[in-house]
C-alpha cells in the first residue's frame, strides 16, 4: 500500500466505519460477494484459536496442534472520505460461532448467501440473525446450472418472517450486488424504525 | 509446535497451558486495557505528534509499523492485521500499548446494539448507487 504523505500538521480524515456481515455455507459465494464490489482484493484476517476451539475441534490424530486459526474476509468500500463501508464474510464453519458474535457486534445488517441445491446450509445463519435481532436480508445466488425458484419459495423454505427480504442476486455482478446491500440498509432502516414504533407505544 | 505431540512439551507445564508463538511479540499478553473499544472495524489514527516512532526503543517493529501505517490514513484494525499478517488478537494488544503510549488513538465505531443516525444510513444508500 503506498499512500503519498499527507501535508504535515493537516490530521487525517476520521471517517464513520460501519459493516455489513456476509454469511452463508461454504462455498456459496461470500468472498466472491465480497469481491464484487470491495475497492480493494478482499483481505484475511486470522484468529489464532486455542482453548477456544478445543472442547469440540477433533484434533484426535494430530494432538501435537495446539492452535488452529480461522480465516475472515473481508472487503472495503469507501462510500465518501468521512463514510467507510466494511464487508465480512463470516466464518463458513458453524463451531467459530464465538467469532461471529465479535462480527456481528455493531452491525448494520447482513446478507444470508443461499444457493437453492443447498439451501440447508444457510439456517444456521438465518436462526444466529433472528436470535439476536439483525436485521438481515437472504440473497439467492443464482448459480447457471441450479434451478431457478421464485422468492416467494425460498421464503417459505426457510420459514422467513414476511418481512425479510429475498433477493435473487448474482455474487459475481457488481450491480447486483449492489443492489443486495443497499436491500440491507434499506431493510436496516425499516427494522429501526419498526423498533422505535414499539418502544414508544 | 511440537509435530509428535510430545517433543518438547516438557519445557513448560500444564499450568501454562499452550505456548503461542505469536503472543510472543505481545510479550505473552492478551489483552490490554484499551481493547474493550477495539472493535474490528475501529480506526486507529497516528497520533500528529508521533513523529519517529523508530526512536523509540520500547517500540517493536511492529508497533512501528503500525504507527506508520496508520499516520496518513486510518486504518481498521481488521485492515491492520490482515496488513501486518497477524493474529487479531495480537494486533489488539499493539494499538493497546500505542493507545497507553499516546502514539496513537483509535476511533469509536457506532456503539453497538445502536443503530447509526437515520441520515448516515441515507448517505449509504445514495453511496452505494453512485459507486
Amino acid at each position: 500500500m503506498i499512500f503519498g504523505r499527507s501535508e504535515r500538521g493537516k490530521p487525517p480524515v476520521e471517517p464513520v466505519t460501519l459493516k455489513i456481515l456476509v454469511a452463508g455455507g461454504f462455498g456459496v459465494g461470500k468472498t466472491t460477494l465480497v469481491g464484487a464490489v470491495s475497492e480493494i482484493k478482499p483481505l484475511r484476517t486470522e484468529e489464532l484459536l486455542t482453548e477456544a476451539g478445543r472442547p469440540i475441534d477433533d484434533t484426535s490424530g494430530v494432538e501435537g496442534k495446539h492452535t488452529t486459526t480461522v480465516a475472515m474476509d473481508f472487503g472495503r468500500i469507501t462510500l465518501r472520505e468521512d463514510l467507510v463501508l466494511y464487508l465480512f464474510g463470516t466464518p463458513g464453519q458453524d463451531r467459530f460461532w464465538f467469532l461471529w458474535d465479535e462480527l456481528a457486534t455493531g452491525a448494520l445488517g447482513a446478507v444470508v448467501l443461499a444457493d437453492t441445491r443447498r439451501l440447508e446450509d444457510c439456517f444456521a445463519a438465518v436462526d444466529y440473525f433472528e436470535r439476536r435481532s439483525i436485521p438481515f436480508v437472504v440473497g439467492v445466488n443464482c448459480f447457471e446450472e441450479a434451478a431457478r425458484y421464485p422468492a416467494e419459495d425460498v421464503r417459505q423454505a426457510l420459514d422467513l418472517d414476511p418481512g425479510v427480504p429475498v433477493v435473487l442476486c448474482d455474487a459475481r455482478d457488481r450491480e447486483s450486488v449492489k443492489e443486495v446491500l443497499i436491500r440491507v440498509v434499506q431493510h436496516a432502516m425499516a427494522y429501526a424504525a419498526a423498533r422505535r414504533e414499539t418502544v414508544t407505544t | 509446535m511440537s509435530g509428535d505431540g510430545q517433543g518438547r512439551r516438557h519445557w513448560f507445564d500444564d499450568e501454562a497451558g499452550p505456548v503461542v508463538r505469536p503472543y510472543a511479540m505481545t510479550r505473552g499478553r492478551t489483552t490490554s486495557a484499551a481493547q474493550h473499544r477495539l472493535d474490528l472495524i475501529a480506526l486507529v489514527v497516528t497520533e500528529q505528534h508521533a513523529e519517529d516512532p523508530e526512536a523509540d526503543h520500547s517500540l517493536s517493529p511492529e508497533h512501528v509499523d503500525i504507527v506508520e501505517l496508520c499516520r496518513d490514513i486510518p486504518q481498521s484494525v481488521a485492515e491492520l492485521a490482515a496488513e501486518l499478517d497477524l493474529p487479531i488478537g495480537v494486533v489488539r494488544v499493539l494499538i493497546g500499548d500505542l493507545v497507553d503510549d499516546e502514539m496513537v488513538h483509535v476511533t469509536r465505531p457506532v456503539p453497538p446494539a445502536e443503530l447509526p443516525d437515520e441520515s448516515i444510513l441515507r448517505d449509504v444508500i445514495s453511496g452505494l448507487r453512485a459507486l
